[in-house]
C-alpha cells in the first residue's frame, strides 16, 4: 500500500521516520499491555503454582482456612455453565439470524437485528440484577413446589443421602437441592441470553454472504424455503457460524458479574443443577477482595491466569476459523 | 399423484410432508427469534417500572444514604463514571487510534502481524482478568484509585478502537493517499491531514462503541477503583461508578439500595443504548 517510490524520499524521509516511530511506539503499548499482563499474572500466581503444581487443577478442595487450594470445582463450573449455555443459545441464535437474513421483510429485519445487537450492549451487572430480582423468584417458586409436594419425598431423601456423601447421580442432578432460585441453572439461563448476540450477529453476517445463486439454484429445483436453508445456506455458512459459536464460548468462559451474582458461590462439587456452584471468574470476583492470605490471593490470581490463557486459545481458534475456513469472500 | 413435469408445477405439488416441515421450521424460527428478543424487552420494561420512580433530582445530586436509611442518590457514581471514562478514553483513543493507523498504513512493517494478533487476543480477554492486571500494576503500588480503574477500562477499550480504526482507514480510497503524495506531501502529513479526517466519522463511531462497551463494566473496577460512598473527583483516591453501585445495590439486603440500583441500571442502560444508537446512525450516514 505504501508506495515508497511515489513519495519524494529526500523531502520527507526524516519527518516520516519520526512519525512512523511515534505511531509504532504508541502501537507497541498494545504489546506492552499483553506482556505486562502475562508477567503480572504469572509472578502473582507463581506461589500457588509452585506449592500445588498441577494438583491445583485437579484437586476439589478449596479451603482458605486450611490453606489448600484446588480449582477443579470452579473449572467444572465454568465448563458446565459455558457448554450448557452454548448448547441452548446456538440453535436460538442461528434461528434468529435466519429470521433476520432470510425470513423478515426489510422493515422488520433491521429493527430485530438491532435489538439483538443491543442484547450484547446490556451490561453484565444489569443482567445479574434482572436475574436476581425477576427470574430467581420464579425458579424459587418452582423449587418450593417440588419440595412441598408429597410425591417427591422419596426422591428427595434418596438424593439428600447421596449429596451428603458428596456424590450425585444423573437423576439427582435435576432434583432441586435448595429453594433459593439461585444456582447453576440460573447462571446457565443468564449466560445463554448474554452470549446469544455474539453467535447471532456472526451467523447473520455469514448467512447474508451466501451467494444468491446458491438459493436460486435450489429454488429452481423446486426446493422449499427450509430445504434451501438446510441444504444450501447452512452448509455454506457452517464454518463462519462455527467461528461465531467459539467466539460466544470465549465470552461465556470469562463472563463474570452476572454469573457471580446468581450462581451462589459454593465450592461444592456439582451436586444438582438447581444447587449452588462457582466458576473461575465468579470466584475471582467474589474472593479476591477478601483474600488476606498470600496463598489464597495467589490461588485466585492463578484462576485469572488460567482464564487468560483459556480465552487466548479460544479466541485465537475462533478467529482462525472465521478467517481461514470460510469460503473465499466471506470474512 | 402424477410426477411433476415442470419446476413451476412441482412447487404446487409439494408432498404434504415437505410442506409441513417447511411450515414447522418457519414457525420455529419465528418463535426462536421472539425468545431471543424477549429478554431485552423484559429487562427494559422491568427497569422502567421499578427504576423510573426513583429518578428524581436527589438521584442525580445526592450520594447514597447510609445503609438502612432512605433517600439519597448516585451522584458519586455518575461523576465517577464520567471521570473514569474520560481518563480511559485518553488511553484508549491515543493507543487505539495509533494502533489502527499502524495496522492500516504500515501493512508491510515486520511488526504488523504481531501487533494485529496481540490486539485481537486482547479483545477476548475477560474484563475481570484486566482488573487483576491493573490491580497488580497500579493498586499494589499506589492503592485503590479512580486512575487504576480508568487504566483497566482503557486497556479494554484499546482493541475495540484499534479494530474499527483499521477498518475505516482501509475504506479511504488509495487514490486519495496517492493524490496527497503526488502533491509532494510527506506520508505523515497525508495520514494526519487527509486520511484521518476522511475517516474521522468512523473513528468517532468506534470510540463511542468502545465507550458504551466499557461504561457498563463493573468487574474490572471491583479491585481497582473500588468504589466510594462519597463524591470524589481526585483520581488518586477510590472512586465509584454506576456499574459498581448497581452491583452493590443489587446484592444488598436493603430495599433502598436495591431501589437505587434499579434506577442506576435504567440510567446506565439508557445511556448505553443511546450511545450505540447514535454510533450506528453516524456510521450508516457515512
Amino acid at each position: 500500500m505504501s508506495k515508497r517510490t511515489a513519495s519524494p524520499r529526500q523531502l520527507s524521509s526524516g519527518s516520516d521516520r519520526v512519525f512512523e516511530g511515534l505511531i509504532l511506539a504508541l502501537a507497541a503499548v498494545i504489546v506492552l499491555v499483553f506482556v505486562l499482563s502475562v508477567y503480572q499474572l504469572g509472578t502473582e500466581s507463581w506461589p500457588a503454582l509452585q506449592k500445588f503444581g498441577l494438583n491445583f487443577f485437579t484437586s476439589r478442595v478449596w479451603n482458605p482456612v486450611t490453606g489448600e487450594f484446588g480449582a477443579a470445582a470452579m473449572i467444572a463450573g465454568t465448563l458446565v455453565t459455558s457448554i450448557a449455555a452454548l448448547a441452548i443459545s446456538v440453535p436460538l441464535a442461528i434461528a434468529s439470524a435466519l429470521f433476520v437474513a432470510e425470513y423478515a421483510p426489510k422493515w422488520l429485519a433491521n429493527p430485530v437485528g438491532y435489538l439483538i445487537e443491543l442484547l450484547a450492549a446490556v451490561p453484565s451487572v444489569v443482567y445479574g440484577l434482572w436475574a436476581l430480582f425477576v427470574i430467581a423468584p420464579i425458579l424459587g417458586r418452582w423449587q418450593t413446589n417440588f419440595f412441598t409436594s408429597p410425591e417427591n419425598v422419596q426422591t428427595l431423601t434418596r438424593c439428600t443421602e447421596l449429596w451428603n456423601n458428596n456424590q450425585t447421580s444423573l437423576e439427582c442432578f435435576f432434583v432441586p437441592s435448595s429453594a433459593a432460585g439461585r444456582g447453576l441453572a440460573l447462571a446457565i439461563i443468564i449466560l445463554t441470553v448474554m452470549i446469544l448476540p455474539y453467535t447471532a450477529s456472526v451467523a447473520r453476517d455469514v448467512i447474508r454472504l451466501v451467494p444468491q445463486d446458491q438459493r436460486e439454484a435450489m429454488y429452481a429445483l423446486g426446493a422449499t424455503k427450509w430445504e434451501v436453508i438446510s441444504r444450501a445456506i447452512l452448509p455454506y455458512a457452517r464454518a463462519g457460524i462455527m467461528g461465531g459459536v467459539i467466539l460466544a464460548l470465549g465470552r461465556a468462559l470469562g463472563e463474570t458479574l452476572a454469573v457471580a451474582m446468581v450462581i451462589g458461590d459454593s465450592q461444592d462439587i456439582l451436586k444438582s443443577i438447581w444447587g449452588n456452584a462457582s466458576t473461575m471468574a465468579s470466584v475471582i470476583a467474589n474472593q479476591f477482595g477478601d483474600a488476606q492470605e498470600a496463598l489464597h490471593r495467589s490461588s485466585v490470581v492463578t484462576l485469572g491466569l488460567s482464564l487468560f490463557f483459556l480465552s487466548v486459545v479460544v479466541n485465537y481458534v475462533a478467529r482462525l476459523i472465521i478467517a481461514r475456513l470460510t469460503p473465499k469472500g466471506i470474512q | 399423484m402424477s410426477a411433476a413435469t415442470t419446476p413451476s408445477r412441482a412447487r404446487h405439488q409439494l408432498s404434504p410432508a415437505r410442506r409441513v416441515q417447511n411450515l414447522v421450521m418457519g414457525g420455529l424460527i419465528v418463535l426462536a427469534t421472539a425468545i431471543v428478543v424477549a429478554p431485552l424487552i423484559l429487562i427494559f420494561a422491568y427497569l422502567i417500572r421499578e427504576g423510573l420512580g426513583a429518578m428524581n433530582l436527589d438521584f442525580f445530586t445526592k450520594v447514597p444514604a447510609p445503609e438502612g436509611e432512605t433517600g439519597g442518590g448516585l451522584a458519586n457514581a455518575i461523576l465517577g463514571s464520567i471521570e473514569m471514562l474520560a481518563m480511559a478514553s485518553v488511553l484508549g483513543v491515543l493507543v487505539g487510534v495509533s494502533g489502527g493507523i499502524f495496522l492500516a498504513e504500515y501493512p508491510r512493517h515486520p511488526l504488523m502481524p504481531t501487533i494485529r494478533m496481540i490486539s485481537d487476543v486482547l479483545a477476548g480477554i475477560p474484563a475481570i482478568v484486566m482488573g487483576l492486571v491493573a490491580y497488580g500494576l497500579i493498586v499494589l503500588k499506589f492503592g485503590f484509585s479512580g486512575l487504576a480503574g480508568a487504566v483497566a477500562l482503557g486497556f479494554l477499550m484499546i482493541p475495540i478502537v484499534v479494530r474499527t480504526t483499521e477498518e475505516v482507514l482501509k475504506l479511504v480510497p488509495q487514490t486519495v493517499r496517492e493524490a496527497g503524495l503526488a502533491l509532494g506531501l510527506p506520508k505523515w502529513l497525508v495520514t494526519l491531514r487527509i486520511v484521518l479526517p476522511a475517516a474521522a466519522g468512523g473513528i468517532v463511531t468506534g470510540v463511542m462503541l468502545a465507550l458504551a462497551r466499557v461504561a457498563g463494566e463493573a468487574a474490572p473496577l471491583l479491585f481497582t477503583a473500588f468504589g466510594n460512598s462519597q463524591i470524589n473527583l481526585d483520581p488518586t483516591k477510590p472512586m465509584s461508578a454506576l456499574p459498581l453501585e448497581i452491583y452493590r445495590g443489587a446484592t444488598s439486603a436493603y430495599d433502598e439500595n436495591q431501589r437505587l440500583a434499579k434506577a442506576g441500571a435504567l440510567l446506565l442502560i439508557t445511556l448505553i443504548f443511546l450511545t450505540s444508537l447514535l454510533a450506528r446512525r453516524a456510521s450508516r450516514r457515512r
